[in-house]
């Protein structure tokens, strides 16, 4: 079985979202031991005994992180499809580099397509996850 | 109105809370797969079912045959009143056709029972090409009487007086130009969970559909199940972008495979049977003229155009429009006579021409306006602005009659192109453009000056399937001055929750967060046609305007009542009616509201609602100036979008952040097909492109840093002057890189570049005229 049909079904985690069968679109991107991975192309079974985080896990508290602010403060999505696993990949890429340049961000989720934003809101609201981010001195862990 | 407000919608979404069809999971589901076929065009001899049948888990095979015995449902019929195969029994006429469906009790035994199932061709030799097809060697529907390839002839405009402006012409262009196949790719494909009650005889649909009324109504009348026991609920959708419009053969079989079943079933295509089986957009292939008088003023326009349908006509158009609004392609430009004439053929590929973010053929029309308006002025020697500026129609000609019968609203194209020369500098490019040329440098500046055409559309001329396309709006107001609105289009992004809640707060003076959206559940909301070719806000919008002011004007009568003067001594101020001259003697809206269930007037009826059903006087012009940079890499024919400014007019604009984000999206959705997106088909029509690893949908790094600007020209005759905006990109964008492109190497003798302009194609061009690096 693989990881995201696992999340999505035996979890009943279904913010993690299919987009494609190729490994190309992004949308099953989940953080896997704090590396993000595209989850229908990992077995569950590679799951096991490791750490799985999704975008469900964020706001657990009652609180949006960061990154989920900036997506609703910078208008970052439109439909929502490949809005978890985009701040997924964002939430690792700023504990790898928690200031990114423009370029950085891009090529950071270049393994995330979008249909409906044409990318310049979402880096903007990535850039304004790095800003809060620094600004909270939060520990930023993946 | 006006306001950036954050959505409303947003918090489900970031918190991973969507609920899209595919989250949706109800007890007893099972789980339904699509066997294809691996032909073009193939007989089916025989379909053996009986290793999937005797797997564990399996619990039905639905095969054409099935669906015959069950009341004729192996055909249906396309939104084109074509027909189209739902599961096919003689033979097969595109590659990744649905053969038969295959019902399990999990997705991983459906998909290898998929595998069991064998199936005996008999390959035919496809016809691919569309002119080809038009010599009917190979025919594609030998269901029809008459044995040809040709479905169907349009045209538009005056033949005669066209002719007549090319004869007398100081200057003639001409050009072919190909607008290859692409598909919509949204991040979700397309599914359904059907769930038929065998108790109640109720068929309770999840559909990813931006248009569930529409559906409903198609269904009940192919199937026979009466309408008021069918309920199609729209949930979340991931975008839609016209792709979910058509009636898959899937949603078919998944319905067919609930009601014999008694079960719920899902059925979630793959990404690659989405993009290799479902409806495809664009495929025409054109040829142009264009005729000038010795000023280098536009005379005329005309052009034949071959429409590639595939295999059957199921392009999602109004009913009277076999090729869409094509017609507007004469443009932001002023001009005598234009004559258009449209075939439509039939091909060994899948069957549709959805309305990709384009409002139906306009894309097409654009494209061919915008390269002929640049290549024109190229031939005459003149600056690509410049030319356009003394050829736009001008804001005193509106509304302006179109020589092929479009009454556009308003516009005002000088503005939006000075616009747009301004932010981005444009003499200062020509100057540098100069400079490079001398070094060899090859660097250019492509302009697109459209006109859209959307909100389809009054009544009169517009029907899908002979349901008029009108929208609606239902408000209700609560004692407690909170409101509840639905609508009958939905959303697949668009943000609907958010901006028909600012039209409803503008009308009443609500606060928009007491303003509860929603829309897709056809056992609540008013009947509508759906969201695409950007018509929600010019019709559903404008519905949601009109019943707030009927509500407004009971509103005001128990004002009226309350203050204990007559109506006539009311003057609305924001949110409340106060007595003129004497302001502090004022009712709030929700006040209002609270009466009419507790103190309305004697002889009136309580309650405070509305419902509008809007049928759009004309459609709705918008229009921008988009102009782009570009610079070639002569070694690798590689296309660097340098900058790219669009300056879009949507009359009065609801909400400017999301208005910006349908922008950008739009931009990126132009760039695409511009430089990287083709579907292609080999000659035995296999599909090459058939997953996301070759069909190149443009990552955050391909797409540009996207320059926006706007201009304010409301529509006259809409209720908030507003015009729809969500497809203007998709379509003025193209052009605009391809003339950049085109631009760039004009010098070289370079006259035209097909698209995708992959660095293939450029470079090939470059060392055609004698470019070597």
């Amino acid at each position: 079985m693989l990881l995201v049909h696992f999340v999505r079904e035996v979890l009943d985690l279904t913010g993690t979202h299919i987009g494609c069968d190729t490994t190309s679109c992004g949308a099953c991107t989940l953080l896997l031991n704090g590396r993000a991975v595209k989850s229908c192309t990992v077995f569950a079974a590679q799951a096991d005994g490791g750490s799985v985080e999704t975008i469900e896990a964020l706001a657990a508290d009652g609180n949006l992180h960061p990154l989920q602010e900036g997506f609703w403060e910078k208008h970052g999505l439109q439909c929502g499809y490949c809005t978890p696993g985009m701040i997924m990949s964002a939430k690792e890429l700023l504990a790898r580099n928690p200031n990114p340049t423009e370029e950085e961000i891009r090529r950071g989720i270049s393994g995330n397509l979008c249909r409906c934003t044409g990318y310049n809101k979402i880096v903007e609201a990535i850039q304004y996850g790095a800003k809060k981010q620094s600004e909270s001195g939060e520990e930023v862990s993946a | 109105m006006g306001h950036a407000m954050k959505r409303k919608e947003d918090p489900r979404f970031i918190q991973g809370k969507g609920r899209y069809v595919d989250d949706v999971k109800l007890p007893g589901m099972l789980y339904m797969d699509l066997v294809r076929s691996p032909y073009a065009h193939a007989k089916i001899k025989s379909i053996d079912t009986s290793e999937a049948l005797a797997t564990d888990g399996v619990l039905a095979v639905i095969t054409g045959e099935d669906l015959k015995a069950a009341g004729d449902l192996h055909w249906m019929p396309t939104l084109m009143s074509d027909t189209q195969m739902v599961l096919p029994i003689e033979k097969v006429a595109y590659y990744a056709q649905e053969i038969c469906a295959v019902i399990a009790t999990d997705r991983y035994i459906a998909a290898d029972a998929v595998e069991k199932v064998v199936v005996d061709y008999e390959p035919l030799e496809a016809v691919v090409d569309p002119h080809l097809a038009l010599e009917d060697k190979v025919i594609v529907r030998d269901d029809k009487d008459k044995k040809t390839n040709h479905i169907w002839h349009w045209e538009a405009g005056d033949k005669e007086a066209t002719d007549k402006v090319f004869a007398e012409a100081a200057r003639v262009v001409e050009q072919t130009m190909h607008i290859p196949r692409i598909h919509v790719s949204s991040i979700e494909t397309c599914g359904m969970v059907a769930n038929y009650n065998k108790a109640t005889e109720h068929m309770q649909i999840y559909m990813t559909s931006q248009a569930p009324h529409a559906h409903r109504t198609v269904f009940a009348l192919v199937s026979g199940l009466p309408e008021q026991k069918i309920q199609i609920i729209s949930p979340d959708i991931g975008g839609g972008f016209g792709g979910k419009v058509p009636v898959y053969p899937g949603y078919v079989c998944c319905a067919v495979a609930s009601l014999v079943t008694g079960k719920p079933v899902k059925w979630i295509e793959d990404r690659s049977e989405n993009l290799q089986a479902d409806s495809f957009a664009r495929d025409y292939h054109i040829a142009a003229e264009m005729a000038a008088d010795s000023d280098g003023k536009i005379t005329g326009l005309r052009v034949k155009t071959l429409s590639d349908c595939g295999a059957a006509d199921a392009a999602a158009n109004p009913s009277k429009f076999p090729a869409g609004l094509y017609s507007i392609c004469t443009g932001s430009y002023d001009m005598k006579a234009a004559h258009i004439a449209v075939d439509g053929v039939y091909t060994n590929k899948p069957p549709g021409g959805v309305a990709y973010r384009c409002s139906f053929r306009v894309t097409e029309a654009v494209h061919m306006i915008e390269r002929m308006a640049d290549i024109m002025a190229h031939e005459l020697g003149e600056d690509s602005a410049d030319f356009r500026l003394k050829n736009f129609i001008r804001p005193d000609q509106f509304p302006y009659e179109s020589p092929t019968g479009w009454q556009y609203d308003s516009g005002n194209y000088t503005a939006a192109l000075e616009k747009a020369m301004e932010i981005i500098d444009y003499r200062a490019l020509r100057k540098e453009q100069a400079e490079k040329r001398e070094c060899g440098e090859l660097m250019g500046i492509g302009i697109s000056s459209f006109t859209e055409v959307v909100g389809a559309g009054p009544s009169r001329d517009f029907d899908i399937l002979g349901i008029k396309m009108f929208d609606s709006a239902e408000i209700r107001i609560h004692p407690t001055g909170k409101a509840m609105a639905r609508f009958g289009t939905k959303s697949q992004g668009q943000g609907h929750e958010t901006t028909y809640a600012q039209i409803v707060a503008e009308e009443l003076g609500l606060p928009a967060s007491d303003v509860q959206v929603e829309e897709g559940d056809t056992d609540t909301a008013p009947y509508g046609l759906g969201t695409y070719a950007s018509r929600s806000t010019p019709t559903a919008g404008a519905a949601g305007a009109m019943a707030a002011r009927k509500i407004k004007a009971k509103a005001k009568k128990i004002a009226a009542h309350l203050l204990e003067v007559g109506e006539d001594d009311l003057e609305w101020n924001v949110d409340k009616f106060q007595v003129k001259g004497s302001p502090d003697q004022a009712k709030t809206i929700q006040e209002i509201a609270f009466a009419a269930y507790t103190n309305h007037p004697q002889g009136m009826e309580a309650g405070l609602e509305a419902t509008d059903y809007y049928d759009p006087p004309n459609l709705t012009f918008p229009f921008g100036s988009y102009i782009c940079v570009v610079d070639i890499d002569s070694g690798t024919g590689e296309v660097h979008v340098r900058r790219f400014v669009a300056v879009d007019d949507c009359g009065n604009i609801i909400n400017p952040l999301i208005v910006e984000g349908q922008i950008h999206g739009g931009l990126t959705q132009g760039l695409a097909p511009a430089l990287f997106e083709e579907i292609v088909y080999d000659e035995n029509g296999q599909n090459l492109s058939g997953t996301l690893a070759d069909y190149l949908v443009p990552t955050a790094v391909e797409s540009p840093k996207w320059e926006t600007g706007r201009t304010i020209t409301p529509s006259p005759h809409h209720p908030l002057g507003a015009k729809g905006v969500g497809e203007s990109p998709t379509v003025g964008a193209p052009p605009a890189i391809v003339n950049a492109v085109v631009d760039a190497m004009w010098h070289l003798g370079v006259r035209h570049v097909e698209i995708p302009m992959t660095p293939q194609r450029i470079w090939s061009q470059l060392r055609e005229h004698g470019v070597t690096d």
